[in-house]
């Protein structure tokens, strides 16, 4: 069994475990580790949407 | 004399180190063997589900993506460190190996996703020991 994920959708499940093992480790308090996961996940996602329209740009 | 700074200097270095204890040689252990479980140990139950969810999920898709994985190699610098990465997942590295899983070659976009799902997983429980490390101390609460 092959999984083909669209590169979004890898993106995707990548930012948001990686988020979470960011959020649980690098914090001590549970809220700032709540918000520093969706701050990591933020950056993640904003990265790669940003990444993808200079992609667009310099292509076009 | 007692005050002085030579002394002093020790003093607070003997204060910044921990003793060994049994829980902070054996919470590392297993939390390298199975992620998630040294915060479990720990009675850290949600945070231990969370990181074992997050990693196995993570190193579970790298191989149904047909990621590759790197065995003990003297090699090429990347694939030394892409070795270093996977074995970081412990005993999901030691499994992967046993049942000759991850050896396929590389034939689409998302294969070589699949070996980056991999790799990252390992480097993320390499966090996660390092955190349940930090707990068993009573570095972090």
């Amino acid at each position: 069994m092959t999984l083909e994920l669209s590169h979004f959708s890898a993106a995707l499940l990548f930012s948001i475990f990686a988020s979470v093992v960011f959020g649980i480790t690098q914090r001590s308090a549970t809220r700032d580790m709540v918000r520093y996961g969706l701050y990591c996940f933020v950056l993640f996602l904003g990265g790669v949407l940003l990444a993808g329209w200079v992609m667009w740009f310099l292509r076009h | 004399m007692a005050n002085s700074p030579a002394t002093k200097n020790v003093a607070e270095r003997a204060e910044g180190s921990q003793p060994i204890t049994n829980m902070s040689v054996i919470v590392p252990a297993v939390a390298w063997l199975i992620p998630g479980a040294g915060h479990l140990m720990q009675k850290r139950w949600i945070r231990g589900v969370l990181l074992m969810v997050s990693i196995v999920t993570m190193f579970v898709l790298g191989l149904l993506m047909d990621g590759r994985v790197y065995r003990p190699n003297g090699g090429d610098i990347l694939d030394i460190l892409g070795f270093i990465g996977d074995v970081g997942a412990g005993g999901l590295y030691i499994v992967t190996r046993a049942m000759d899983w991850g050896q396929g070659a590389i034939a689409h976009a998302t294969a070589d996703y699949g070996t980056k799902f991999l790799i990252v997983a390992g480097l993320l429980n390499f966090i996660s020991v390092a955190d349940a490390y930090h707990i068993a101390i009573g570095k972090k609460p």
